[in-house]
């Protein structure tokens, strides 16, 4: 176990790094934006007096390796800043942003690995049959098309033609869980069809990837029936690659939602973020961005732990 | 009914009887036919031996008396009646319920056979509580009982660590004790001790045969070597290309074979070089001097000497784990020793590899074991001959293809059919030829070998021995020859090293090492190697009991 909290401690050292890294890179591309904000505020009456002016105020004539300091200064104690629009501190506006969107997140994570999962594995259980082809063909198509394709077609049917869910999941505080729940359901289908298929092939095909081992014939030549052999005997030995795609599709969650939340209009990071590169609002699109880097950062790190504690030769040296 | 044998034992009915047996294996989508027709008989409590080299389709054999064929294989002909069942024609679900409960499998390598994500415990049970033949409790109490039969240490709770945490001889015995979990009616046991050194091999078949006859349990024992199944089987099947060569009683067939193909196999072995002159008293080519070495913090040799004189055969032998090719890798520079000095022709060598010039590296050339691996698959020969002559010796095109040919020839293989040929088109042995033509091609004066037959047939071993040393006397090589097969050892050696654990226990010329007396190990390494001689097991075991 010790191996494991040393490579925990390295991993997150690592990843600190990479934050370190990434801040700049935002940096660098917020910089490179044509266009500030003190320009999209002021709209008509931009006048290079009353721009330089407003610059002032905000600070944002200060050169850039200075801004880039002291925004990461603030940053490492936990100060994100104001919105320089509503004037509003970021950790409580990016704080209930950033709830909904790991909401949504969680609803279709829910739903979309078991079903991947059980999909993938009756997949392998009956490959080269006709469900296998099937549930292929379905679920590729599904990956194939954009995200925001899919969300109109869902609205159209299952919200327009059947009215069966909101078309608009504008969920806040005062609805209850269940309520939330629903209005999320659109969204949460969305998503669902959009992974699906990246983790289903990779659990049904690594689980045949182990069905020439002989662990596998030894357990056919037991006479365990088909059904077991693959639970059994194949899916413990298969987690390792299944959990790293399990867990870069719940990255894809977090951080893939943006033209789901749009399209939606589901208040969560991904809306704020897109407002916020229209309104030139900085401080929120740079707090935005390095919220993603993160949540990728420590999925990684989680995908490598879980595989790790998924190998008995680590779990239980000799 | 029962029937008397040869030697006079007696077997019960009929259990197994296979008629006209044909299998066909695909390839390239071609069905080709692998097993042509072959009568097995196999009675009640019987041990019945299948003996072959590899492609003589006694493991398909094997595996059709449990009515399976492995992917890409398929039984095409004859009937395979078990008990009065034709297990050709049996449906799917009748043929499972008949395996594991009433015909159970041994395979090669316990090591791989074994579920790593399962205890041993829990794979054992599987079967009798899948078939519902006994509940959980009474699977685990009768599973403690036959590990303590098998001789497993700590019977109690060796069933509760998972196969990694097992040696490789304790795990082919759990997986003896899983097949017997149903008391079956018949075992295929599929060369269960190949993968074993010889001191472990004896325990296990000593286990196994133990077992078998405690039981009655009728058994198909597949393996290539003639020794080890002459302690096993009363009967033998000999097996070439899918045909029966030559079927008879074991102590018979040992004594009187009737064809020229089974009378080859009983005669491997039996190649001998020539004893070299002694090493002029001059450098040693190659000196080892009190060589330490670990991989990370685990201590791997301590204090290893040795001494590789010009013209001769170096035999380094011992165990699985024993240092040997640890031993390799710190004389070609891949490990730094943590102590000691590697000289060559009296000279230091840098103990990284990386910091060795080309020339001392063109010098010192290796072999490996696998040839499947140790050669890309994707190069025609030319390209894995011609390679270590552009590198070392600067050779390009018309010099460096008459360089190809040429050293083709002397690994006695036509370069007209064989320049561009892929490796895939190649036999096992053809590749490992090629292997030795690549280490040649850098005009070394020493070669090591890393285990280069042991993943070679026997009779296909013998050539590649008798090709070495021809080289040898031709070009006045010298070898430092890795092995933990005393057979391989006195065929070639002009010394020997012995290493246990990663010390040498005993060393000198050849006459010395295998003549009496012997260091206690040498002893048992020596007496641990399978005769052909039916009664050599049991003599042997009631030696080492009193």
């Amino acid at each position: 176990m010790s191996q494991i909290a040393k490579l925990v401690a390295q991993r997150l050292a690592l990843g600190l790094l990479t934050l370190f890294v990434i801040s700049l890179i935002i940096f660098l591309c917020v910089e490179m934006l044509p266009g500030n904000f003190s320009e999209a505020i002021l709209g008509q009456a931009a006048t290079p007096e009353t721009v330089a002016a407003f610059n002032r105020e905000l600070g944002l004539d200060l050169p850039p390796h200075e801004r880039y300091f002291t925004w990461l200064f603030n940053m490492v104690q936990g100060d994100f800043g104001r919105s320089l629009a509503s004037k509003r501190e970021l950790s409580e506006l990016l704080g209930y942003r950033l709830e909904n969107t790991l909401f949504l997140a969680s609803v279709a994570a829910v739903i979309a690995i078991p079903l991947a999962v059980t999909l993938g594995v009756l997949a392998a259980l009956y490959r080269e049959s006709f469900y296998d082809r099937a549930i292929n063909v379905v679920t590729l198509s599904s990956i194939s098309f954009p995200e925001f394709f899919v969300a109109y077609i869902l609205i159209l049917v299952l919200a327009q033609n059947l009215g069966w869910f909101p078309a608009i999941s504008n969920i806040n505080d005062e609805l209850s869980f269940w309520q939330k729940i629903y209005r999320t359901a659109l969204p949460a289908f969305t998503l669902t069809l959009v992974c699906v298929a990246h983790m289903m092939r990779m659990t049904r095909a690594a689980i045949i990837n182990l069905l020439a081992s002989p662990y596998i014939e030894m357990a056919r030549l037991k006479g365990l029936r088909p059904t077991r052999i693959i639970l059994k005997h194949a899916l413990p030995n298969a987690l390792a690659p299944i959990i790293n795609v399990v867990v870069l599709n719940m990255a894809y969650l977090v951080v893939g939602v943006v033209l789901v939340e749009v399209v939606f209009v589901y208040p969560g990071l991904g809306q704020l973020f897109v407002d916020s590169v229209r309104s030139r609002d900085i401080p929120v699109v740079q707090a935005c961005s390095l919220i993603f880097a993160m949540t990728y950062v420590l999925l990684n790190l989680l995908a490598d732990v879980l595989s790790i504690m998924s190998n008995p030769r680590l779990l239980h040296p000799r | 009914m029962s029937e008397e044998t040869g030697d006079g034992s007696t077997f019960g009915d009929v259990l197994v009887e296979m008629h006209g047996l044909r299998i066909e294996g695909r390839s390239d989508d071609i069905w080709h036919e692998i097993v042509h027709g072959i009568d097995v008989v196999l009675h009640r409590g019987e041990v019945l031996g299948l003996i072959g080299e590899s492609g003589a389709g006694k493991s398909t054999i094997g595996l059709a008396a449990m009515g399976f064929a492995r992917d890409g294989c398929r039984i095409s002909g004859g009937s395979i009646m078990f008990d009065g069942v034709d297990l050709a024609k049996a449906s799917e679900e009748s043929l499972r319920q008949l395996r594991g409960s009433r015909i159970a499998y041994v395979a090669q390598s316990a090591a791989a056979a074994f579920n790593p994500a399962h205890k041993l415990i829990d794979q054992y049970c599987e079967a009798p509580v899948q078939h519902g033949i006994m509940p959980r409790a009474e699977a685990e109490s009768d599973a403690i009982d036959l590990y303590g039969r098998l001789q497993l240490p700590d019977p109690e709770s060796i069933g509760f660590r998972y196969p990694h945490q097992v040696s490789g001889g304790q795990l082919q015995r759990a997986m003896t004790a899983m097949a017997m979990a149903c008391r079956p009616d018949l075992i295929v046991f599929d060369e269960p001790t190949t993968a074993l050194d010889v001191t472990t091999q004896i325990e296990v078949l000593s286990a196994i045969r133990g077992i078998v006859r405690q039981f009655n349990t009728a058994a198909i024992y597949i393996t290539h070597d003639l020794a080890v199944v002459s302690q096993m089987a009363d009967r033998i099947m000999v097996l070439r290309h899918g045909n029966l060569i030559e079927e008879g009683e074991t102590r018979g067939m040992l004594e009187d074979p009737q064809k020229d193909y089974t009378r080859d196999l009983l005669a491997v072995r039996t190649f001998r070089k020539e004893l070299a002159e002694e090493p002029d008293a001059n450098v040693p080519l190659l000196r080892a001097e009190n060589i330490y070495a670990a991989y990370g913090k685990s201590p791997v040799l301590f204090d290893v000497s040795m001494d590789i004189h010009r013209k001769r055969t170096v035999a380094v032998v011992g165990e699985s784990g024993s240092g040997k090719s640890t031993m390799a890798r710190v004389i070609t520079g891949l490990l730094v020793p943590s102590q000691g000095q590697v000289y060559y022709d009296g000279q230091p060598l840098p103990r990284d590899h990386r910091k060795r010039s080309k020339d001392e590296k063109r010098r010192l050339q290796m072999i490996y074991q696998m040839p499947d691996t140790a050669i890309n698959p994707r190069q025609r020969v030319n390209s894995i001959i011609g390679r270590p002559l552009e590198f070392y010796l600067g050779m390009r095109g018309a010099d460096r293809d008459a360089r190809v040919r040429e050293l083709l020839e002397m690994i006695e293989l036509d370069p007209a059919e064989f320049f561009d040929r892929f490796p895939d088109e190649l036999s096992g042995g053809q590749k490992q030829r090629v292997c030795i033509a690549r280490a040649l091609a850098a005009e070394p004066e020493l070669i090591i070998c890393d285990e280069v037959t042991s993943a070679l047939d026997q009779l296909v071993a013998e050539e590649i021995l008798k090709l070495l040393q021809g080289l040898q006397d031709e070009l006045g090589l010298a070898y430092m020859f890795i092995t933990h097969d005393i057979a391989t050892v006195r065929a070639v050696a002009d010394e020997i090293v012995v290493m246990l654990r990663g010390e040498v226990v005993e060393q000198g010329p050849k006459e010395q090492v295998l003549t009496p007396p012997h260091h206690e190990y040498t002893e048992l390494l020596l007496s641990s190697v399978p005769e052909m001689d039916p009664d050599w097991l049991d003599n042997l075991l009631d030696q080492r009991s009193s």
